[in-house]
């Protein structure tokens, strides 16, 4: 198990302070306005408004294809809207707004090099070439035994923990997940989740695409439920769970199959 | 007999295989910072022609070693633009020539092995905000045993062609004759002990080099980097 007494890596001192100046310009409220995503003749995304503050975990739920992950993208920026803006404390979701976030993907993206070589790579990126650092992000997702093996020969759990100590390597102030543990086994989940919740308390928000919804009983501040593309609720975490407005996510917590 | 010359270390046979393997090797070295460059670049960027690109690179690896021979000729004859530099005939004129030749075959390879992995590894670096270069540099580190399996390839082409380094380099004994010059020189002869014993090199090269370019993808596979 890994060391979770470890320093938190500076959270929300984002390495975008690094010279930079940047992080002297905050980052929340975000404000979502209108915000659709066309892809042919569909709107995956369609008019989203919403608005997020700097604390806690928001959860982002929803039935398959409601657009969860599709949201993620955009507010990092690594697609554009059709229409609509994503405003963080009036910025645009440019490079110097996603330099301060990271993205931790459903399915890994790792690179073809050992695992230590993959947190030094986004260490080096920002400047510094830590061999303290790196351990230290390791140790905290369990992973300094294997330093030296290929990323890619870990299995489906150890993969995303890696996955997750790069982005924390970024020390980013928004850690964007998108769907981190579906399909691994309890203890890779118990583990993301602590670190997550590690990340949240250290003052990192953390915006969480699940629809594992004891996942987002466990986490959750705050719960954007989506459902065909649209936002059908937006409450804090006690008042979603123990009084859903809408239909649609009464069915959803009640374990119904929504379409 | 053709053993023999191999085995007693024959000093023109020695000449002529060190001959072919400097030009072979420096025409890889060229044709491998411009292929290597180029298809990362053609990978990772969109830009208007960039198909064209891809289909002239795909199209050139089946360039004629003898058109490309005669090009080169041309440019580097007396009447040629580049006649002035007094290249022809020289093993520079010979580099030259194989350099052209292998560079689309190292740039197409490349880029289509770039590109593969490009497309795995693109959301990642656009969040992490990679420039360019970066993107190429770190696609050609983490592609490098697929990209040395190209660079093996592309000297195999060019240690193994004939008419390009005939036409510029004239197979002059002493200067400019390689192993696959001779062969066809000392088979016009009738010297066939000298032909089959650069033949027996050639093969063994060859040999060596898809030894080679398996071990390495042995080695790709066994650090997942395949």
């Amino acid at each position: 198990m890994p060391d979770f007494t470890l320093q938190m890596p500076r959270g929300v001192v984002s390495r975008a302070d690094d010279g930079t100046g940047s992080k002297s310009t905050p980052l929340f409220p975000l404000e979502v306005t209108g915000l659709t995503f066309e892809a042919g003749n569909r709107r995956p995304i369609d008019k989203l408004d919403f608005k997020l503050s700097a604390e806690g975990v928001t959860i982002v739920m929803g039935p398959n294809g409601a657009g969860k992950s599709l949201l993620l993208r955009l507010l990092h920026g690594l697609i554009s809207p059709s229409e609509g803006t994503i405003s963080w404390a009036g910025q645009q979701p440019h490079r110097d707004v996603q330099r301060r976030q990271a993205l931790v993907f459903q399915k890994p993206i790792l690179l073809r090099r050992s695992v230590a070589e993959n947190i030094d790579f986004v260490l080096r990126l920002h400047g510094s070439a830590d061999v303290v650092e790196r351990s230290q992000l390791l140790a905290r997702v369990g992973l300094n035994a294997l330093s030296r093996q290929p990323a890619r020969r870990l299995s489906g759990g150890e993969q995303q923990r890696l996955a997750l100590a790069r982005a924390l390597a970024v020390r980013p102030e928004v850690l964007l997940l998108d769907e981190p543990t579906s399909s691994l086994d309890p203890a890779s989940v118990q583990m993301i989740e602590q670190i997550v919740s590690e990340a949240a308390r250290s003052g990192v928000k953390i915006i969480f695409v699940t629809h594992d919804i004891g996942q987002a009983r466990r986490l959750a501040s705050d719960v954007v439920f989506l459902h065909r593309g649209s936002v059908a609720e937006h409450a804090p975490a006690t008042d979603f769970f123990a009084n859903p407005t809408g239909q649609a996510a009464r069915d959803f917590l009640a374990g119904k199959i929504v379409l | 007999m053709a053993f023999g010359l191999v085995l007693e270390g024959n000093r023109d046979l020695v000449e002529i295989i060190a001959l072919s393997l400097r030009v072979s090797l420096s025409a890889l070295l060229i044709s491998c910072i411009f292929g290597f460059a180029l298809g990362t670049l053609v990978a990772v960027t969109r830009f208007p022609g960039r198909g064209l690109a891809i289909v002239s690179f795909n199209t050139l690896m089946g360039l004629p070693p003898v058109v490309v021979g005669l090009l080169v000729y041309l440019s580097l004859s007396r009447a040629g633009p580049l006649g002035t530099l007094g290249l022809l005939y020289t093993p520079t004129a010979m580099i030259i020539a194989q350099a052209i030749l292998i560079t689309p075959i190292i740039a197409a390879l490349s880029r289509q092995i770039i590109e593969d992995l490009f497309l795995e590894y693109d959301e990642l670096f656009r969040s992490l905000g990679l420039t360019v270069p970066a993107m190429m540099s770190a696609l050609l580190w983490d592609a490098r045993y697929s990209l040395i399996t190209v660079a093996l390839a592309g000297f195999g082409r060019a240690i193994a062609e004939v008419g390009a380094v005939m036409i510029v380099g004239g197979n002059i004994d002493h200067l400019t004759r390689v192993m696959t010059t001779a062969i066809a020189l000392e088979t016009s002869k009738g010297d066939l002990a000298l032909a089959l014993a650069l033949g027996i090199v050639l093969l063994t090269i060859s040999m060596l080099v898809n030894a080679m370019a398996l071990s390495f993808r042995a080695t790709a596979a066994r650090q997942a980097h395949a």
